[in-house]
């Protein structure tokens, strides 16, 4: 905290600079023009203050480094060539061995870019820490995620409501996701938006997200987690307060509700869900979940061992008709 | 009878690993009836399955190295083109295949063909330099390379009974736990490696031990070469690190088998502890991989500068310090799990710490090549094809290492591409310029200059097509372990990278066509003196190759770089050194413990996996009775005669004495 308090705003000023630089180096690089697409659906296509304050760290402590690497690179290869055996011209002196000066040199080089990068890293891992309020001054969204074989289901506690496999946040509002899963280990991660975190059993984790314009960004999960890992993806789309409210309005209106039979049903392997909303949710549902009063997911069934166990599910899971 | 273990445990209704494993047994077959047609089978037993020769153990862990390094190189190509053709579509690979392909890839990269490599190069090289004739425990070094190939084996065997593990190359619970992987794939892995570290951690032992207390008269610490001092940085990272690993799996297996609960869900157990000490081992294990590989190119580069390393102190310092430090960092393998700042803060600066003496070596190396003269052999490609990739590969590292930036980039293929940038940039480029290197010195002949020169731009051109592409993917969002997906800003790229697998083919085809010339022109390519590269280190002095007793007589070490000092002064009195009165000298007898309690682990390994218990209480009682016989043998050495050891110097000192006319002349 000592230092942060030290090193406000120069730290950022020194970086735009860089910032600018390195942008561009990426540009020339030829990363960001392809086939049409406006940017590209990365990390560096940041859509709120998360991803844009890692995507700063990213690339300034890159343009750094480079600014060393690419000097020593081009230094091996014009050593390696002058000094070649054919070359005549080189100066041969094999009893250079050992330069206190050198030495000197060698060590503090690396040592004073680590120092500098460090420094970066104990900042920025302070003010970037998912589990920091983004905003303190406002009210944060509250969802609850729970990683389950291969779905995920979003509580909003606040709204008493819940969808499967699609994620919906107003605009400029900062939100406060606590995380469990239902199974094994998993990783929710929004590149768009930044920050990944685990989703583990019987613990919660935190993490404060916020989209500053509107859009659809894909999220996945990203920790194996058996065989319906590549299809355990969702849609987050940031969306205007109002068209926000009237979803809330809607949700609440219409669908299954998400109590205990429900949820127990969730725990069965399944793949491909298609995106469904639950208009009530049990109370303290996430929070049973995450004290292990509910059941941990069910794993496979014990099929044999080159049967494949990926089912795939269209609607509401354990029932018919839905929304 | 046979506990789970049924027919149906042989997937034949999947094609794939059925086919290839048929081809390769089918190889395997014909190899094994050539050799027993031609008769070699007497001579393999005697001089090779149970030679306790450090020189022969150390050529067959490289061998078996090459050899899973095509295995895991078809697995990389298989992943390469599932990707390439699972854009909008399933491709050809079902995810409970691919999963096993991705997680069977790593494992072999990994501990059976990085970790042989090294381990192989350090046993043939290390008593050489240190002027010795055998390791400290001659026996106890086959044990440790036949547990290994004990271990490879049985990933291998679950290519045709069973399924190898699907959850990754570590096995993280609880998806790894009996609940979420009950098959037997788990299970494979983990008595794979149980098996495979406990000969990786009795190498460890050994080659620690022969460092430490058996090295020639006057061979002082700080006149060891470099690579004595990387080998025991990375042998004292195995005997700290591997009983870690050991555990671990222990852990799990308890987990799997008696239904303990150390990272269960249920009662209590706590699988981020699993995830805390894998890494606790994982990444000492990245240095134990490394730092051997930063020995070789240390004396590549001095021999082939025609000068003594740059800044030997600081190379020695700095190796030391990356031995310490290694094992402060492990937490960076998971910055995302929500520790808190401190912790993830501490953990970025001790990472980025590592870079330092890192860069030192870079940097020694590039003042090693200043005012040399460079000789661009093979060895050499390889190694500024390290220095310029592995800067690369450290930055990227550095930028892993920034918890923030982690954040966005954790799985993703950007860390992919890092840890491939670094394990194929310095362990693979190093394993092969000692291949080049120190290939004349194990066989009396040198390879290919042409082949091997045009294998190493197919595999550094290559590198570059394939995991560059990576890193660009992985900054447009793309995580690892993806048996199929739908963005189209990544396709492109995975084809990029596919084609870049491809090159690499062509630099492995272009390796095998360099042994098979190089073999076939022998006779042409002699090393008669035992000196090709006009060295600089003690396993130069030997003749190629080395006989079994090493040196004729033991080697007085009066400073740093022992033998071109001998060199330069029989040059500069244009004769040799006089003829020392040579003596006999006792050589450890072979001994065939090696390879049955080797055979009896696997044996033990596969009973366990399939649940056959009788068979496994009859392999242990074996294994442990095998131990017994041994200890109790009465005779633990055989006498080589004077006469035959003078047979063998005069041999080569004539071969050197005729060198120095002809330099002369």
């Amino acid at each position: 905290m000592m230092l942060r308090n030290l090193l406000p705003a120069p730290r950022l000023r020194i970086f735009t600079a860089v910032h600018g630089a390195s942008v561009l180096a990426l540009l020339c690089s030829g990363l960001a023009g392809c086939n049409g697409h406006a940017w590209y659906p990365g990390s560096l296509d940041s859509a709120g203050p998360v991803s844009s304050g890692e995507r700063v760290i990213l690339l300034d402590s890159l343009a750094i480094m480079l600014a060393i690497v690419v000097p020593t690179i081009v230094c091996i290869l014009i050593v390696a060539w002058w000094y070649r055996a054919a070359n005549r011209r080189s100066l041969y002196d094999p009893t250079w061995t050992y330069s206190g000066r050198i030495e000197l040199l060698v060590w503090s080089i690396p040592a004073l870019v680590i120092l500098f990068l460090g420094g970066t890293a104990w900042i920025s891992s302070h003010d970037l820490d998912p589990a920091k309020p983004l905003n303190p001054d406002r009210k944060a969204l509250e969802i609850q995620v729970v990683a389950l074989d291969w779905k995920w289901l979003f509580i909003y506690p606040d709204q008493h409501i819940a969808s499967i496999n699609r994620l919906l946040t107003p605009v400029g509002t900062p939100v406060h996701f606590r995380l469990t899963s239902a199974s094994v280990m998993n990783v929710f991660f929004v590149p768009q938006l930044g920050s990944e975190i685990y989703a583990m059993n019987g613990m919660v984790t935190e993490l404060n997200l916020q989209a500053d314009r509107s859009g659809t960004f894909p999220g996945l999960a990203a920790q194996i987690n058996g065989d319906g890992f590549s299809d355990m993806r969702f849609d987050t789309h940031a969306v205007s307060p109002r068209e926000f409210s009237e979803w809330v309005d809607a949700v609440q209106t219409d669908g299954p509700t998400l109590d205990e039979a429900a949820y127990r049903l969730l725990l069965k392997q399944s793949a491909r869900v298609a995106p469904y909303t639950y208009r009530d949710v049990a109370p303290k549902l996430f929070e049973a979940i995450a004290s292990r009063q509910l059941p941990s997911g069910e794993g496979p069934h014990l099929t044999p061992i080159t049967g494949s166990p990926v089912t795939q599910a269209s609607g509401p899971i354990g029932l018919t008709g839905g929304e | 009878m046979l506990g789970k273990l049924t027919w149906q445990a042989i997937p034949f209704d999947q094609p794939i690993p059925l086919y290839s494993a048929a081809v390769v047994g089918m190889m395997l077959l014909a190899v094994l009836l050539w050799v027993a047609v031609k008769g070699y089978v007497p001579y393999l037993w005697r001089e090779w399955i149970t030679s306790v020769d450090h020189k022969r153990i150390g050529v067959m862990y490289c061998a078996l190295a090459l050899l899973m390094l095509l295995r895991g190189f078809i697995d990389a190509l298989m992943m390469r083109s599932q990707q390439a053709f699972a854009f909008h579509a399933a491709g050809y690979l079902p995810p409970e295949h691919y999963n096993q392909i991705f997680s069977a890839h790593g494992t072999i990269m990994i501990f059976f063909v990085a970790m042989p490599f090294m381990v192989g190069l350090m046993n043939f090289v290390v008593p050489l330099q240190l002027g010795v004739r055998d390791v400290a425990f001659p026996t106890l070094n086959s044990v440790g390379f036949w547990l290994t190939a004990a271990g490879s084996l049985l990933v291998n065997v679950s290519l045709v009974v069973g399924e190898f593990s699907r959850v990754g190359w570590l096995p993280y619970p609880p998806l790894s736990g009996i609940q979420y992987s009950p098959g037997v794939g788990v299970d494979y892995y983990l008595w794979a490696l149980e098996i495979s570290g406990a000969g990786t951690l009795v190498g460890g032992i050994n080659l620690v031990t022969t460092i430490l207390k058996t090295r020639a008269p006057g061979m002082r610490y700080m006149r060891m070469p470099v690579f004595c001092w990387t080998s025991l940085a990375s042998n004292l990272l195995m005997v700290a690190a591997f009983p870690v690993l050991t555990a671990t799996l222990a852990m799990l297996l308890l987990d799997r088998y008696l239904d303990f609960h150390f990272f269960t869900n249920e009662a209590g157990g706590n699988a981020m502890m699993f995830v805390n000490l894998i890494w606790v081992w994982g990444h000492p294990e990245v240095y134990i991989l490394a730092l051997p590989a930063f020995g070789v190119f240390s004396e590549v580069v001095s021999t082939f500068s025609g000068k003594p390393l740059f800044g030997y102190r600081s190379m020695v310092a700095a190796t030391m310090t990356i031995c310490v430090l290694s094992f402060m960092v492990w937490l960076h393998h998971f910055f995302t799990m929500g520790a808190g700042a401190n912790v993830n803060g501490f953990f970025g600066i001790m990472s980025m710490i590592i870079a330092v003496p890192t860069g030192v070596k870079i940097f020694n190396w590039l003042f090693t090549m200043y005012r040399g003269r460079v000789r661009f052999s093979v060895a050499m490609h390889w190694a500024i094809g390290f220095m310029v990739t592995f800067v690369i590969g450290g930055m990227t590292g550095v930028l892993l290492a920034m918890p923030p930036a982690d954040f966005v980039m954790h799985n993703s293929l950007f860390l992919v591409a890092h840890f491939h940038n670094v394990v194929i940039g310095a362990v693979l480029f190093g394993a092969f310029a000692g291949y080049n290197y120190w290939f004349p010195k194990a066989f009396g002949f040198a390879l290919d200059e042409r082949l091997g020169k045009a294998a190493f731009w197919c595999w550094f051109v290559g590198f570059y097509v394939a995991f560059v592409p990576l890193y660009v993917t992985g900054l447009l969002g793309m995580t690892r372990r993806l048996q199929h997906y739908d963005q189209p800003q990544w396709h492109p790229w995975i084809l990029v990278a596919g084609v870049g697998a491809l090159i690499i083919l062509c630099g492995i085809a272009l390796q095998a066509a360099q042994l098979v010339v190089s073999i076939r022109s022998r006779q042409r390519r002699t090393d008669r003196t035992g000196d090709p590269w006009d060295g600089r280190t003690l396993e130069w002095a030997t003749p190629s190759p080395p006989p079994l007793f090493n040196f004729a007589v033991l080697p007085n070490v009066k400073g740093e770089e022992p033998y071109w000092g001998m060199k330069r002064k029989a040059i500069t009195a244009m004769q040799l050194s006089p003829e020392p009165s040579y003596e006999p000298i006792e050589v450890p007898r072979n001994s065939a413990t090696g390879i049955v309690t080797a055979f009896l682990a696997f044996v033990l390994g596969f009973a366990l996996i399939w649940h056959i218990w009788w068979m496994a209480a009859l392999a242990l009682v074996g294994a442990y009775a095998t131990f017994v016989v041994f200890a109790w043998r009465d005779v633990a050495e055989s006498v080589l005669p004077a006469e035959e050891v003078a047979r063998i110097d005069r041999a080569n000192r004539s071969a050197r004495a005729l060198a120095l006319t002809e330099m002369h002349a």
